[in-house]
């Protein structure tokens, strides 16, 4: 990690495209990032957070993402560089203020990396972030590969403090956590300290300033319209080989971001003689360029990752210039729609067309599938097991409005304590709607990082509203999902430091509602406290809390089956589906898995399951 | 025109899979080739499917495409059967034939491990089957499987890292402390292949 900071300029580094973003911004010279933990962008901040200090910038985990733009808009309006990074649904979040920063522009460099997730790795959608720049007029830079990442993000500070105004990079899953040789450059001195010059008629934003800032807006991306043309981030492969322009041929294809690495490699693999036009600078968009390589052209295949977005400026291209080109892409049903593309998606694509020879394919297996599930030990799998005893003892069914986190993968059976999602905090707000408009009962289960995200209006909401229902914080003190990264809860910060940690009890209890805590590994008791609030008329919190496995290194004794007991009821493995439980002709524990957390022991009821007497820990 | 060696590493989260990637990757950019990675982080670690896919070559993107991969370390069977269409005919396998049953599954409904391996044969003549867990417990610690696995890949025909240059990007990119076991159990797995 710490070699990411000292490596001199020339050096070959073997870089995950996430740690090429943060080298960028070393060397760009920030003086401050901020962010909120998201994959496929969390481990740019994992980074930052331990160079930070070294590095001699700051670097926080915002609250959330709207907090981390205005953290980093207001640094680079007081004229030092600012880095902001997060996933493409974060960028939702902090749109508002996104949009406005555009208004305002900044003085130093800002920009903002958006990591989008085609396939849904781990997201609520794909949504595609490449429409923001145009939806708030900033340029874009999509690139490929780890270098390009470092090389394009130092440039987009430049076009930044260029033109003063905020630049975004757009990565996908596979080019962030795509790893390659990165040659890094060299760091800047850092400009620590800036000075906010005030300025209200630009920063502060009220319909008489704003008027003016939009047409200042719509000047500065006019200006840049003219330079998008020229960018060598734009380049033309023709056989494997950079080209500066291209003879007329049949076929041509534009392609940006991941989906260039597949197009350039089918081509050259199969030596199809198509010139590729590589856009990397692709908002503006730069049409004179893309007009003289259409020029050439009698058809062009557009390949981008997830909607059609060059295809439909392609397609005005040729409108307004009048061009006979055929164009192939989303939109007449050449490519698919959604998902991330691969080589041999844009094969049989391109072959709809062209003829060359194809991968024989072998045909897909049926095999078991393999879900990812809570780790043994985890404090999720106790709140509910627990939940559903306790619903289960009141025969009640309820709907489970659930959030984003760990916590999430209880939609997995045997917990199927998911019904309905849609965004970080979703899981308040949503229940505020099922409970006026439904008889039925609701349990929130919301994180205790995604309850200071976007939990608390929600919840205000809900006590001001007098809604009824059960909220339950899942309090395993981080954010798990994404890899154990601090939140407002905790006694540290972002960079290591001592912090005020924020009680969640208290602030439910300025809401006015006495929470209960509880520790969800007691299963007694916690079966006891839900059926307490399920039964309650009104709106209750309880919080379950206890530690995530994997932040904790200290092990209890592993568990085993005495035998002579052991009925096989199989409560443990159908009703608490511990992965260090399995029936292999009688109930066995995997020592390689048992964190020693007891849930086991005190679900099953038979006592048949007891502490290893005398077993290491 | 085949543009990179490709290498198609899969298992259950957990078992090492990426740092084994990273060790190849990073062993073939010292030796001076192009190499490319894809790693799977996130949702997919909780105890779900991991692969991460090594192009060592002039491919730029970082998926494998169908039939392309020259080389499969399934540290897991079942994981091995899914992933062959990544294969190309006669490709090397070098699989670990410890079983994890997927959590929500009976262990009884997992296919019979010698079923996967005759089935593997059936797409390869160079199936590698052999219990990397044991070696790894052999070797001193257990979490030593992926290097295990790494050592039997090393020695397959036409791997095309050196061995040196694996063990040097081993010590880069491993905790010290625990180099000396894995030194060993890369060692048990390269000679328990070579034989």
């Amino acid at each position: 990690m710490i070699q990411l900071l000292e490596a001199s300029e020339g050096d070959e580094l073997f870089l995950l495209g996430n740690e090429a973003a943060a080298r960028a911004a070393i060397e760009s010279g920030i003086a401050v990032a901020s962010t909120y933990p998201g994959t496929p962008s969390s481990e740019i901040g994992d980074v930052l957070s331990k160079i930070a200090p070294k590095a001699g910038i700051y670097f926080e985990f915002s609250t959330n993402e709207k907090v981390a733009v205005e953290v980093a808009a207001a640094a680079a309006a007081s004229g030092v560089r600012s880095f902001t990074f997060m996933k493409h649904v974060g960028v939702n979040v902090a749109s508002d203020s996104l949009v406005s920063t555009a208004y305002t522009g900044v003085e130093a460099g800002m920009v903002l990396l958006s990591a989008d997730d085609p396939s849904m790795f781990s997201s609520q959608n794909e949504q595609d972030n490449r429409h923001y720049p145009r939806f708030a007029n900033i340029p874009l830079l999509e690139p490929s590969n780890p270098q390009e990442i470092l090389d394009f993000t130092k440039y987009a500070f430049n076009l930044s403090e260029k033109f003063k105004l905020p630049v975004m990079i757009r990565t996908t899953t596979r080019i962030s956590h795509m790893r390659s040789k990165v040659r890094v450059g060299e760091t800047q001195k850092i400009k620590r300290r800036g000075q906010f010059k005030k300025d209200p008629g630009r920063f502060v934003l009220v319909p008489s300033t704003a008027r003016t800032m939009h047409k200042k807006l719509v000047k500065k991306i006019d200006k840049i319209s003219r330079i998008v043309d020229k960018s060598p981030f734009n380049q033309i492969y023709y056989k494997g080989r950079r080209v500066s322009k291209i003879e007329d041929s049949a076929y041509g294809i534009i392609a940006s971001g991941g989906a260039f690495n597949y197009a350039y490699d089918l081509v050259n693999e199969k030596e199809l003689p198509i010139p590729i036009l590589k856009l990397g600078f692709t908002y503006p968009f730069p049409e004179r360029l893309v007009h003289r390589f259409l020029e050439c052209l009698d058809e062009v295949f557009i390949i981008e990752e997830v909607d059609p977005i060059m295809e439909k400026e392609v397609l005005s291209i040729i409108g307004e210039r009048n061009l006979k080109v055929d164009v192939h892409g989303k939109l007449d049903g050449t490519f698919p729609k959604i998902y991330e593309y691969n080589q041999d998606i844009i094969g049989d694509s391109i072959r709809k067309l062209i003829r060359f020879r194809g991968q024989g394919k072998i045909p897909e297996m049926r095999l078991p599938e393999r879900p990812p599930t809570f780790c043994p030990g985890c404090p999720h799998r106790a709140v509910y097991y627990s939940m559903n005893k306790a619903l289960e003892e009141l025969d009640i069914e309820v709907i489970f409005s659930t959030d984003i986190g760990c916590y999430t993968l209880g939609i997995e059976s045997p917990y199927n304590a998911a019904d309905y999602l849609l965004s970080m905090g979703s899981s308040i707000g949503a229940a505020c709607g099922f409970s006026k408009a439904t008889e039925q009962k609701i349990v929130s289960f919301i994180g205790d990082s995604t309850f200071f995200h976007a939990g608390i209006p929600p919840l205000l909401n809900a006590v001001h509203n007098k809604h009824d229902f059960l909220i339950v914080v899942l309090d395993n003190r981080t954010t798990a999902m994404t890899g154990g990264q601090p939140h407002p809860g905790l006694p540290f910060d972002g960079m290591g430091g001592e912090a005020p940690a924020i009680s969640i009890e208290k602030i439910v209890e300025a809401a006015g509602i006495k929470a209960k805590v509880i520790n969800p590994m007691n299963i007694k008791k916690s079966i006891e406290t839900f059926k307490e609030a399920l039964t309650a008329d009104s709106l209750n919190v309880v919080v379950a809390r206890y530690p995530c496995q994997l932040s904790v290194k200290a092990r209890g004794k592993p568990v085993k089956v005495d035998y002579d007991i052991c009925n096989e009821c199989l409560e443990c493995i159908s009703k608490l589906a511990c992965p260090a439980i399995r029936y292999d002709e009688a109930v066995k524990v995997d020592e390689r898995y048992c964190r020693g957390c007891t849930v086991c022991i005190q679900v099953c009821p038979e006592n048949a399951i007891k502490i290893q007497r005398g077993a290491s820990q | 025109m085949k543009l990179s060696y490709d290498i198609y590493i899969c298992g259950v989260g957990g078992q090492g899979i990426i740092k084994a990637g990273e060790i190849i990757g990073w062993a073939a950019m010292k030796e001076g080739l192009d190499v490319v990675m894809s790693e799977i982080h996130g949702m997919a670690q909780r105890g779900g499917v991991v692969s991460t896919e090594v192009r060592i070559g002039e491919a730029r993107g970082t998926i494998i495409p169908c039939g392309h991969a020259d080389l499969m370390m399934a540290f897991e069977p079942l994981e091995a059967l899914r992933a062959v269409s990544k294969l190309r005919r006669d490709a090397q396998i070098v699989v670990n034939v410890t079983p994890l049953p997927p959590f929500n599954m009976n262990p009884r409904e997992y296919p019979q491990v010698d079923r996967i391996i005759w089935e593997l044969r059936r797409f390869s003549g160079n199936v590698y089957a052999f219990d990397a867990d044991t070696v790894a417990l052999d070797a001193g610690h257990p979490l030593s499987m992926n290097m295990v696995m790494l050592g039997a890949a090393a020695a397959t025909a036409g791997f095309p890292v050196s061995r040196d240059a694996l063990v040097d990007s081993m010590r880069e990119n491993l905790p010290s402390g625990l180099f000396k076991v894995n030194l060993k159990a890369f060692k048990m797995g390269f000679e328990g292949l070579d034989r």
